[in-house]
């Protein structure tokens, strides 16, 4: 998963610290494995290099100063690009495409033909698996296979979703 | 999509049940020799999107062209004639008559064509060969497993070398293996006669034999995005 993405994802809503940045996707996505607080400021020091977030205001305190960041129209550009873009299709995909969907939900984006693209993408390699499946020898059958397996995995996770999609939006909150 | 060239198209078409809109302006092209897959979750209209295709059903209005007819102005007669002559049709299953051979099953569209019993026949065992089914000739369809009936079945379907195979969940009652080999057969034979193909499926990788997918949600047919 894209951390930084992510994070450009979340801001679109509204400039954040990078506090309230690590809670959002905690609170979305990081139910197995939030995020470290290192990890928030070393990839928001890197989207600012980028020229994707500016800094929207600085509170000083008695600790560290808090840096609010917004998102740029660079970044929006960026999140949308990223959104739009099918994932090359792998093994355990999901949390990469539910980050997606969720992003895109919250973002009033369209999820269902970010679905839609995947889904096509997932079958124009399943296609070239069985075109080398119909060729090859017994060997290839059975690698091809295996992967063909996997990648049906996901496009039912695909359908599933895109049949729920007005469920997940309630969800969360998008 | 691109209609031009088509061998078969329809445009806007709307069917409802009742109430309840089946098909809700969809639009859908094929060329000779390629293979389309229909896919879509139950209940989305792929199955009446086909049946309109085929001439089976009439949509409530849109038009359906194959080649220079539009099936959707024909009589019931004319058009029945033309899915005798030009079309074949697999379905998921209950499709041969169970009093009849298996070769006799396979004969029987040239039979109702007008061709003579003997020519049929040959042409039937031909494809029975084909299909690797030549042994099941004398056999009813009771007595065959699954796959070997839907072997049998797709091979009645070509027999008459149609340009058009409607095949609607073709391997929704066998196994992985036996589905893989029906559709390895039937997509090979569909391609060496330059027949198109419309299969209907809600399985991945049964489209994956498919030259591109079509995906049909809410009544509307919808080309996969980034198709040629």
């Amino acid at each position: 998963m894209s951390i930084g993405h992510t994070l450009l994802g979340l801001l679109e809503s509204g400039p954040r610290h990078g506090y309230d940045l690590k809670r959002a996707f905690d609170e979305h996505f990081g139910q197995d494995r939030p995020l470290h607080y290192g990890q928030v400021y070393s990839t928001m020091s890197r989207l600012l290099k980028n020229g994707l977030v500016e800094v929207d205001g600085v509170e000083a305190g008695a600790g560290p100063e808090r840096k609010r960041y917004a998102i740029t129209d660079a970044g929006i550009t960026d999140v949308a690009q990223w959104l739009a873009r099918p994932e090359k299709p792998e093994p355990y995909l999901q949390s990469t495409l539910y980050t997606k969907v969720v992003l895109a939900l919250l973002t009033d984006r369209d999820a269902a033909e970010l679905l839609d693209t995947q889904r096509a993408e997932h079958l124009r390699l399943m296609r070239g698996l069985t075109e080398r499946k119909r060729t090859g020898d017994l060997a290839d059958q059975l690698i091809c296979d295996h992967a063909l397996f996997h990648l049906e995995a996901d496009l039912r996770w695909l359908e599933l979703t895109a049949a729920r999609l007005d469920k997940l939006a309630e969800a969360v909150g998008g | 999509m691109n209609p031009a060239g088509s061998l078969l198209e329809a445009r806007a078409l709307h069917k409802a049940y009742g109430p309840t809109p089946a098909l809700d302006g969809a639009d859908f092209a094929i060329h000779p020799g390629e293979v389309v897959a229909v896919m879509g979750p139950s209940g989305s209209g792929k199955s009446t999107l086909l049946h309109c295709l085929a001439g089976i059903i009439r949509p409530d209005s849109g038009t359906v062209r194959y080649g220079p007819h539009a099936l959707t102005d024909l009589s019931d007669a004319r058009c029945s004639a033309l899915r005798r002559s030009d079309f074949g049709f697999v379905f998921q299953f209950g499709q041969l008559v169970p009093e009849l051979t298996c070769l006799e099953n396979v004969a029987l569209p040239l039979r109702l064509n007008g061709t003579k019993r003997k020519e049929a026949e040959r042409r039937a065992r031909d494809w029975l060969t084909r299909l690797e089914v030549d042994d099941l000739a004398a056999k009813r369809p009771g007595d065959v497993s699954g796959g070997q009936g839907q072997r049998v079945a797709i091979a009645r379907a070509l027999v008459t070398t149609p340009r058009v195979i409607f095949a609607d969940e073709p391997t929704g009652a066998l196994d992985s293996l036996n589905g893989e080999r029906v559709m390895g057969l039937l997509t090979e034979a569909a391609r060496d006669t330059r027949a198109a193909v419309v299969l209907v499926t809600h399985e991945a990788r049964v489209a994956a034999y498919a030259d591109r997918e079509v995906v049909v949600r809410d009544g509307i047919a919808r080309e996969a995005v980034g198709a040629a």
